[in-house]
């Protein structure tokens, strides 16, 4: 089965195209590194392949069906994690989860949700008294709600400590291991290049090159 | 039946955040004590209070619905919830359904107390039943939620949308305040003409043509990418 | 509707100051070899008819006419207030149909339409509303009466002017589009609703004005200002798109680049 395919998928805001004929091709339970310098349509790209924008030009499909076209069915197996973290400011860790999860009919095991980032003991303090860092592990863990086939991670490593890179990490290595396709936006290409198998520069808007994950450190500067 | 059972696990999460957040409906409470309390010295004299009574209601009712609409949707948007919902395997009709009820209850809870106070402060005459009374403030309460979920929806898009959503409400419910205000007064001195009923009608038809009509509306405003 | 006898339309001196103006227009630009700048696009053509008709209507309505029974000469703002009364509803009733429209399809033309028709609406309500206004104090002896057509013109203006609003905060083309259309179909299900809430709660005006109701050497007189404001309104709704799609073009994305990495 293909996993995730882009065809000349493109995107303006206004008058201004920001995604130019994007062609993707990242075959199911692989990894993609998607590395570009602010501004060079990362977070767009990621937000066409996550069905929260539609594309004006072109296609995008995941396991050979449409991602807008058929995006009510999909959306169920595909996960955007991005700066927005979806959070309920007021509501504590654990009721954040069990109220997304029962908005779209999900049955998690919420502690063991919360154990795997980290997260435990946190009880009923609200989010609003989250650290950046906490928030990014829930929101995580929020994604895995749904199981997700597809994962979209924008910037997956900032805002956390060590620490916290160590528990991202461990978790896109066990979705690796269930066998889900990611897509991994960052800054960073040595932090993200051990996930993933092709790595992806683009500019403005477009693929400026593409090659194995493991060059992609010698193309782009860390950060 | 899986569409009623992702209603209201929208409603529930709504609701757990008014009560985690107390202060949201106290506000409104007070917000509305208040402005029945001005209410009385805009007017004449205390012999007019008992015939403004419903009006007191429904005009402390729609003001306090914009600020609670308002809340519901900033809470939405803060961190960027309301797109995760759409992204979300829950239908855009469910999620608006899910609102419209929370804010209908909220709007309920809110209409209790004020009807309460309003009994104290303003003495007006009570010759209907009590059941008739609650059965006018729901139907009421729910002719302001779902138009106004939806216009609340549209204002957090544009710039300024605290002061857009009254512009766009207001005149919406024109017919609600009018016929929720007849109806309630009718229910409170008597009804010797019995023409409540033609009022009541008048907001069960509001209450159908906007719980479906303003649903897909919303749908199409969310999820259009 | 059947047609006036031609004795009906008598040569009055607003119908000949038209089409001596026309004339003399005409002239001037063979003169000069142009192509009339008046008839530079199709649009153009509703507007000078509607022009002449106005004229020739407002000429008959103010002297030829006779003396309204009951309201005397007051009653010749009639000629103003009826036919613009009709006119908003084609605007509105447009809007509408135009947003339906627009969220069925996506084309971006309806958008337009939908902001143009809304907005000559509600220069068309205004004329309305102050016409009705200036009616209401002689005969009513008020500005303002609670009247189910004045409160539901009143809320419907209101609302539009709130879409036109909303629409001026919006930047990004699509999401205005959408919201603008939204905000049509509410204001316009609103109107109705408030009308027939307010015609249940009083009912003080008479019937709506309809040729069947008002006497007959009037009838002649409203169609004709009528049709001169329609043929007006159809000229400015066509103008007013074109101002619309010039404007939208500023803002028209241009087309897809290639996938090259510009240097």
């Amino acid at each position: 089965m293909s996993g995730l395919r882009a065809h000349e998928l493109s995107r303006r805001f206004g008058n201004r195209w920001v995604l130019v004929r994007v062609d993707l091709e990242v075959p199911a339970g692989e990894g993609l590194l998607l590395l570009g310098p602010n501004g060079s349509g990362k977070t767009t790209l990621l937000r066409c392949l996550a069905t929260a924008l539609k594309p004006h030009h072109g296609t995008a499909t995941f396991e050979g069906t449409d991602l807008w076209a058929a995006r009510h069915a999909l959306r169920d197996r595909i996960a955007l994690l991005s700066h927005a973290t979806r959070l309920y400011e007021d509501l504590s860790a654990a009721q954040n989860l069990s109220c997304w999860a029962a908005m779209g009919d999900y049955r998690p095991d919420v502690p063991a949700l919360l154990h795997r980032v980290g997260l435990d003991g946190t009880g009923s303090k609200p989010v609003r008294a989250f650290s950046a860092g906490m928030r990014r592990r829930l929101a995580l863990a929020l994604a895995l709600v749904k199981q997700p086939r597809l994962v979209l991670f924008d910037e997956p490593f900032s805002a956390l400590d060590p620490q916290g890179r160590e528990v991202v990490g461990g978790v896109l290595d066990e979705l690796r291991g269930q066998g889900a396709t990611l897509v991994l936006s960052t800054h960073h290409a040595s932090l993200g290049a051990r996930f993933c198998t092709r790595a992806v520069r683009l500019e403005a808007g477009r693929i400026a090159w593409t090659g194995p994950a493991a060059e992609a450190r010698d193309v782009v500067a860390d950060a | 039946m899986r569409g009623l059972r992702l209603v209201l696990a929208v409603v529930r999460k709504e609701l757990l955040l008014e009560w985690r957040d107390p202060s949201r409906l106290t506000g409104l409470l007070v917000f509305s004590a208040a402005l029945t309390l001005l209410l009385a010295f805009a007017m004449p004299g205390v012999h007019v209070l008992p015939d403004v009574a419903a009006g007191a209601i429904w005009l402390g009712l729609v003001l306090a619905s914009t600020r609670s609409l308002d809340q519901s949707f900033r809470t939405e948007v803060e961190n960027g919830a309301l797109e995760g919902l759409v992204l979300w395997p829950v239908p855009s009709l469910v999620i608006f359904h899910g609102k419209a009820l929370a804010n209908a209850i909220v709007l309920l809870l809110v209409a209790v107390p004020l009807t309460a106070l309003v009994f104290v402060l303003y003495h007006p005459r009570m010759h209907g039943s009590v059941v008739d009374l609650g059965v006018v403030l729901t139907l009421g309460c729910m002719a302001l939620a779902a138009p106004g979920t939806l216009v609340a929806a549209i204002a957090t898009q544009a710039r300024g949308s605290s002061a857009l959503l009254p512009v766009l409400f207001f005149p919406l419910v024109v017919p609600v305040v009018l016929a929720a205000t007849r109806a309630t007064t009718l229910v409170l001195e008597g009804d010797p003409m019995d023409q409540v009923g033609a009022w009541v009608k008048l907001l069960l038809v509001f209450d159908l043509a906007h719980w479906t009509l303003d649903g897909l509306l919303f749908s199409r405003i969310v999820d259009e990418g | 509707m059947d047609l006036p006898p031609l004795e009906a339309l008598p040569l009055t001196p607003g119908k000949a100051v038209a089409v001596l103006a026309i004339l003399v227009i005409a002239l001037l630009n063979v003169r000069a070899g142009r192509r009339p700048w008046y008839l530079a696009r199709w649009e153009d053509a509703f507007g000078l008819v509607g022009l002449c008709l106005l004229l020739d209507g407002q000429y008959m309505g103010l002297v030829d006419a006779p003396r309204e029974r009951m309201m005397g000469e007051v009653g010749r703002i009639l000629y103003v207030h009826v036919p613009s009364a009709w006119l908003t509803m084609v605007a509105f009733t447009l809007t509408c149909l135009f947003a339906i429209g627009f969220l069925v399809t996506g084309w971006r033309s309806l958008d337009l339409l939908v902001e143009s028709a809304a907005e000559v609406g509600v220069a068309l309500g205004i004329v309305l509303q102050l016409t009705g206004m200036l009616f209401a104090r002689p005969t009513w002896g008020v500005y303002w009466d609670w009247d189910p057509r004045l409160v539901s013109t009143a809320v419907m203006l209101l609302s539009f002017i709130g879409v036109l609003t909303l629409r001026s905060l919006l930047t990004d083309p699509d999401q205005r589009a959408n919201l603008t259309s939204a905000g049509a179909i509410l204001a316009t299900t609103s109107m109705i609703v408030t009308y027939f809430s307010v015609r249940w709660w009083r009912s003080l005006h008479q019937m709506q004005s309809s040729p069947d109701t008002v006497a007959s050497p009037m009838v002649l007189v409203l169609r004709i200002n009528a049709f001169a404001m329609l043929f007006l309104f159809t000229w400015l709704l066509v103008r007013r798109w074109r101002l619309a799609r010039a404007l939208a073009a500023r803002d028209e994305a241009p087309p897809l680049p290639s996938a090259e990495v510009p240097a």
